[in-house]
């Protein structure tokens, strides 16, 4: 059960790294970073990707793991590029005040 | 071990880095761009290392291409097409389907690869069914409710809702143990398997139903958070370790951004899951239903033309922007007027409450769109000092974050949270469509007081009115002037 082990040592220390990461978060980024945080979230796309490659042939294991990649991509692309939009307009505006 | 696998794991660590340093970046307003990119960044290097591990067939090729066709193609369009006034429906969307993604990941396995399942893997399996299930369909209620296409029915506000979601539980409760309990040889248990999706879909409507839209913002970090839980839980299904990290940190600090949240609107986490919507969970008090007109005996109305008038003499301008801005989608009109004001020398600034609009720094994303400088937004512990020396302040589709009650009167259900204290200034204006009750469905003292004018329309066309107003008043040539 060693690999068990491992895995739970893992999501201890990743659940305290999380904990840790964000403390003092200025309002006007809460928005951003939880789009930002969401679309991480989206990582499941490795375990698509998992199940699609070893599925060895089997049809609904590669339909079942092509949607769900869909499903999870979506998040990700599409969660990564909305957080830029917003975090965009800042920026554009900061360098628009310091002209 | 190769060394292309110690090739693959290099890489994988390398991501967690990135993602841990992209996370952090994010908190800060700074970094926060490039921190995005870096997290971005780190999923592609995850996912370019997973290949390279993995060494997917031609048959497995195809699929991964049909795949990342279809979701990043959506993900694109959906991303560049969709309104910023609509951000907070956007990122529940995201999150739903990225909830749909681990459960189908785990359905999967579940139903079509169960010969090796250990104990642990088919808990895994019921976690990541359960949480995913509960992300989705709560996702979509969120969505559903922010852009108004679903309401908040009765039964869900009587106590019947908790027999309800106490029954779900245990149903999903009794399918996750069947599911787990089954040994691989007798195949999927395929009946305990569907209980826990249906139990658990239904569950995720049932506890988002009676959830009020003004602690929306809440509940959609939640379920963030719940995102992360259930991608890591889909981690120990595949057995893969930087998911399980990175599901697990995103969900610990999708918790922490959650509980900040509650912090800004001094609720706690277990009000807002239990307590149903906002308002229609007390009884009396100064509570009007949604829509209610009833209950104002002192409004005073007045006309864009009379407010022009008043805001050409004011030295010292307040604008509090809320929901109804952004629907009117009506930044760039205040920003005009902001400048004719500060051309006819008045002095222009916003008041930034930490839950205005429908998500925390709603405001703040909607006013930079406009390219309102960052100096003029004041937050709340900033601004309420400066109200006494206001001479107008104006409200545009605020409601609940300016009601004085949540300071002086302990029935109200809103007793308690912080406000921003426009009534100490010594005229308000409060633009807004009607008199029907804020997203809380709680009446609100301010449209009474004697120095505050209700001025009705849409945010948007009242402030081009009032830009023609001052324009006709001879301010803007003075701007032609200057400029």
């Amino acid at each position: 059960m060693s690999s068990l082990d491992q895995a739970l040592w893992v999501l201890l220390l990743g659940s305290l790294l999380g904990l840790e990461l964000i403390g003092k978060v200025p309002p006007t980024l809460h928005t951003p970073l939880m789009s930002g945080a969401n679309a991480i979230s989206g990582i499941t796309v490795l375990a698509s990707i998992t199940l699609i490659a070893q599925a060895d042939g089997s049809t609904p294991l590669l339909l079942l793991g092509s949607l769900s990649l869909g499903f999870a991509l979506f998040n990700v692309i599409g969660g990564f590029l909305v957080t830029d939009r917003m975090l965009a307009m800042f920026s554009r505006k900061k360098s628009g005040a310091g002209s | 071990m190769s060394a292309l696998d110690v090739f693959g794991y290099g890489i994988d660590l390398l991501a967690v880095l990135l993602l841990a340093l992209g996370l952090k970046g994010l908190s800060k307003v700074r970094s926060a761009r490039s921190a995005n990119g870096l997290a971005a960044l780190a999923m592609g290097l995850a996912v370019v290392g997973l290949l390279i591990q993995v060494q997917p067939s031609p048959t497995a090729w195809l699929w991964i291409a049909v795949g990342t066709a279809a979701g990043g193609l959506l993900g694109l369009l959906t991303a560049q097409r969709v309104p910023m006034t609509a951000m907070p429906e956007t990122v529940a969307l995201f999150n739903g389907c990225g909830g749909m993604a681990s459960l189908l990941v785990a359905l999967a396995v579940a139903l079509f690869d169960p010969s090796d399942t250990t104990l642990v893997e088919r808990i895994s399996i019921v976690i990541s069914v359960f949480v995913g299930a509960i992300t989705f369909s709560g996702s979509i209620v969120a969505m559903g409710k922010l852009q108004g296409w679903i309401g908040t029915p009765g039964w869900t506000q009587s106590s019947v809702r908790h027999a309800v979601n106490i029954t779900l539980a245990l149903a999903s409760l009794v399918g996750g143990v069947f599911m787990a309990a089954v040994a691989p040889e007798a195949g999927p248990a395929v009946g305990p398997l569907w209980l826990l999706v249906v139990a658990s879909t239904l569950l995720g409507i049932g506890v988002t139903l009676p959830i009020g839209g003004a602690d929306m913002p809440v509940v959609i970090s939640l379920l963030n958070s719940y995102s992360g839980v259930a991608a890591a839980a889909a981690g120990f299904v595949v057995g893969s370790q930087l998911l399980i990290v990175a599901g697990a940190m995103v969900g610990a600090a999708g918790l922490i951004l959650t509980q900040v949240m509650c912090t800004a609107m001094n609720r706690s986490l277990v009000s807002v899951l239990f307590g149903g919507a906002l308002g229609a969970a007390s009884g009396g008090g100064h509570v009007g239903g949604g829509g209610d007109e009833a209950g104002y005996s002192r409004i005073v109305s007045c006309s864009a033309e009379e407010c022009a008038m008043a805001l050409e003499t004011a030295e010292r301008v307040v604008f509090v922007p809320g929901y109804g801005l952004a629907v009117a989608q009506a930044q760039h009109a205040l920003r005009e007027l902001a400048k004719l004001l500060e051309a006819n020398g008045s002095e222009v600034s916003y008041a930034i409450h930490p839950v205005a609009g429908r998500m925390p720094g709603h405001m703040n994303v909607l006013l930079a769109e406009a390219d309102v400088p960052y100096e003029q937004l004041l937050e709340m512990d900033t601004i309420n000092p400066e109200f006494p020396r206001t001479d107008v302040v104006i409200v545009l589709g605020a409601n609940d974050v300016v009601n004085p009650d949540a300071k002086t009167d302990p029935s109200s259900p809103l007793y308690g949270m912080p406000v921003l204290e426009v009534d100490q200034a010594r005229q308000v204006f409060v633009v807004k469509r009607s008199l029907g009750a804020g997203y809380a469905g709680i009446a609100n003292a301010l449209f009474e007081l004697p120095q505050t004018a209700m001025v009705f329309g849409d945010a948007k066309a009242v402030l081009q009115q009032l830009c023609t107003e001052l324009r006709s008043q001879g301010v803007g040539s003075k701007v032609a002037v200057a400029a």
